[in-house]
């Protein structure tokens, strides 16, 4: 493993696969009474959240705390943009705390890159701008391994697997980690969108891409729905949310297209009723949930495989 | 020889002055033939040639240089007023200096705006009192740069500063009706609009060329068409009303496209490219270090190459070095935070020398032309631009192109060390620099 975890396009195959397996040890542990291992113990881990994400700041405390890790939680929303300390001098500060890993959430695109220059320990990339997401893109392919190819697929990859993600791939940061995550992996990535949420240069990505999400689901071992800003339309992206959700939006009706064995993906957090029906969400292919428990166990195995931790004592049998 | 040697006396003023004799430098220009000496004295040039003598003159030895007309930058951010912690014009016209200029353009994006006679002449006095190089004032177009209502364009031009250039570099004049009046109201006194070309709606938070690596690095994206297409719409308005346009800063081959197809009518239309606009791609941004960050972006290779040719063929008639230096948090940041902008004064010649002579795309003469003849003619400056003839203004640089090619350092004459160039070998060496017949610049350092 390299030092930081900053693009999925960092990882080899090899290193995704010995996340993914670490992971799958780990999650024989949530079903312990004692979830806690040693391994980390003595270490500090540092959240550093520039942006509002309750979600991913407690799945990765869940993670460090599961393996002893001390947590420091700093939550710096407010303090960018001009005014306070800037993204350098909070770096120095967490350097002189001593921290191991920061895990670093920013609206600003390459702030994590910018962070692992300035700091020795080392970055974990929690989501930075419209760059990437690259833990959420392991926790997916966790979720999709488990789900198509079940909890015995250690050391295999997402090979032949058809993942159809949808949505404003522009500036979503779940869609460029998993597209090049996934594609390592062996899978078959389409992305679907109207052409304004696409980037330019979208021919250049490992991936296919359609304007027509009907004539993609009945091809689809997976479908990836990405959450949609409403204020997208007001930058003339689309014409109305109405228009959005019949032309992209997963209803019950287009989920039964989808192949029997598929499964429904969302990143979080849901527009309910537009780029996702309720019944959808809420029905038995909808891995949302699973998606978020899969997320801490991933999270552990990062941690783990990037601090080096100890063995795995309680799990070595 | 009578006159102390001092940078701070002399220069500037014609009379009263020590005389240079330079021995066998070779001159970059028509006429220049072979290695030659020159004889400065009295601020002109007063004989070229072999074998001259003046028992009371310094001699400096021109083996292996190359003698050009000094230098003329079309744009260079001076700071001053306002924002003095970046560059002062006494700090940036010593880089100009050591750059090889005799004479800038400073753009008027300062704090107060160069809107009005006051700002432009305190520019313009501050210049000559720092006495490294000319300073040439650049007035605004609109207000404050604000695009709404035209500056006292008439007032800047009748000034001590004499203005002719007008810009709001930094900002474009976006609204067609004002840039049309603005082209038209400055034929009364020779003046020229100078375009930032960049359609504001299209660029709107925009951070990087619009292409491979800003969908990859989840940049938001600055579509060549937003510089094309007012490059177009201000070609058109040029050749309605008659009126002189400079396009500042050309970033794209589609540009150079228009700008070759609006000469090729006739159309009064100029332009300048940027040092590292001829060198550097938006690849470099792959590692988000915003010291890649510019106004307008670092383009792809295969617009490199073609603003190359354009500036080899004459289409684009200029290299201008958008010297725009910050401090040091402006750049130490995330990217979509930091400052647009990089300095070059200092850089620009050996920049020229690796992308355009060491390629072969333009001989020693075609330098002299492209970064002191035409800007100098674009800027309606007197006394600067002219071949080195005998009878001219001293004004030149000496350069050795065979130095060898040395890593650029961040700790130049700029107060501020944005350069993108740090680390980057770059072949060539400024030797002398003299302005009006007195040395800014002797064996590479500030006389």
């Amino acid at each position: 493993m390299k030092r930081h975890l900053i693009s999925a396009a960092d990882l080899s195959r090899g290193d995704a696969l010995l996340i993914l397996d670490t992971a799958e040890e780990l999650a024989s542990l949530a079903d312990r009474p004692i979830k806690k291992l040693p391994t980390l113990r003595g270490r500090t881990v540092v959240n550093l959240f520039f942006e509002d994400s309750t979600r991913t700041r407690i799945s990765f405390e869940a993670a460090a705390k599961r393996l002893s890790a001390d947590v420091i939680n700093f939550s710096a929303k407010g303090s960018s943009v001009g005014k306070g300390e800037s993204l350098k001098d909070t770096a120095l500060t967490l350097e002189a705390m001593g921290s191991d890993a920061v895990v670093i959430r920013h609206s600003a695109s390459g702030a994590a890159h910018r962070l692992a220059g300035w700091v020795r320990g080392s970055v974990v990339n929690a989501g930075d701008g419209t760059h990437e997401h690259p833990t959420q893109a392991l926790l997916d392919a966790f979720t999709i391994r488990r789900r198509l190819k079940g909890t015995g697929a250690r050391g295999t990859g997402l090979d032949g697997i058809r993942v159809t993600i949808v949505g404003d791939v522009l500036h979503s940061r779940v869609a460029r980690s998993n597209v090049l995550l996934l594609s390592t992996l062996g899978a078959e990535v389409t992305l679907t969108a109207p052409p304004t949420l696409l980037p330019l240069a979208v021919d250049t990505w490992p991936c296919a891409v359609s304007y027509d999400l009907d004539t993609e689901l009945p091809k689809s071992d997976v479908v990836m729905m990405l959450r949609v800003q409403t204020e997208r339309m007001t930058a003339a992206y689309f014409p109305s949310v109405r228009e959005y959700s019949r032309r992209y939006g997963l209803d019950a009706a287009r989920m039964g297209r989808l192949p029997d064995h598929a499964i429904v993906m969302h990143p979080g957090p849901m527009n309910r009723g537009v780029e996702i029906a309720a019944e959808v969400a809420d029905s038995p292919r909808s891995m949302i949930v699973e998606q978020v428990a899969n997320g801490v166990t991933t999270r552990m195995a990062v941690l783990y495989l990037l601090l080096g931790g100890t063995e795995f004592p309680a799990v070595a049998s | 020889m009578t006159a102390a040697l001092s940078p701070r006396t002399g220069r500037g003023e014609a009379g009263g002055q020590i005389s240079w004799l330079i021995r066998g430098a070779e001159i970059a220009g028509p006429g220049g033939r072979g290695t030659t000496d020159l004889l400065l004295a009295g601020g002109t040039v007063t004989a070229i040639g072999p074998g001259l003598s003046d028992a009371g003159a310094h001699v400096l030895d021109g083996a292996g240089l190359i003698a050009l007309p000094g230098l003329v930058d079309l744009h260079t951010h001076l700071r001053e007023p306002g924002r003095e912690d970046a560059e002062t014009v006494e700090t940036g016209t010593r880089a100009a200096a050591l750059g090889g200029f005799t004479a800038v353009h400073a753009m008027a994006n300062t704090e107060p705006v160069a809107d009005t006679a006051g700002v432009v002449e305190q520019v313009w006095r501050l210049g000559r009192a720092a006495g490294y190089c000319d300073v040439q004032p650049v007035g605004a177009v609109t207000v404050g740069l604000a695009g709404t209502r035209l500056a006292e364009l008439g007032t800047m031009a009748d000034s001590a500063a004499h203005v002719r250039v007008f810009s709001d570099d930094g900002r474009c004049v976006a609204d067609p009706l004002l840039m049309r009046r603005a082209l038209e109201y400055v034929k009364a006194f020779d003046g020229v609009i100078a375009q930032h070309a960049q359609d504001p709606r299209l660029t709107e938070g925009a951070q990087l060329n619009e292409g491979e690596i800003s969908g990859r690095l989840g940049l938001a994206g600055w579509p060549a068409a937003a510089e094309e297409a007012i490059i177009a719409r201000d070609c058109l308005l040029a050749a309605h009303v008659g009126s002189a346009l400079h396009l500042c800063h050309v970033s794209t081959a589609g540009s150079a496209e228009i700008i070759r197809w609006a000469k090729s009518k006739g159309w009064p239309v100029t332009a300048e490219v940027t040092p590292h606009h001829l060198l550097l791609t938006d690849e470099l941004a792959v590692g988000y270090d915003p010291v890649f960050k510019v106004n307008p972006p670092l383009r792809t290779a295969a617009d490199v190459a073609e603003l190359r040719r354009a500036l080899a063929d004459g289409t684009i008639d200029c290299v201008a070095t958008d010297h725009a230096p910050h401090p040091v948090e402006a750049k130490e940041t995330e990217w979509s935070q930091a400052a647009f902008g990089m300095t070059g004064l200092e850089t620009a010649l050996r920049v020229v020398q690796q992308a355009m002579v060491d390629t072969g795309l333009l001989d020693w003469p075609g330098v002299a032309d492209r970064m002191s003849v035409r800007p100098a003619r674009i800027g309606r400056l007197t006394g600067h631009g002219a071949p080195l003839a005998v009878g001219g203004p001293a004004n030149l640089t000496l350069y050795d192109p065979a130095a060898p090619a040395e890593p650029v350092s961040t700790a130049g004459a700029s107060k501020s060390r944005n350069t993108p160039f740090a680390g980057m070998p770059l072949p060539g060496r400024i030797v002398a620099v003299f302005l009006r017949g007195t040395p800014t610049v002797l064996d590479g350092k500030l006389a």
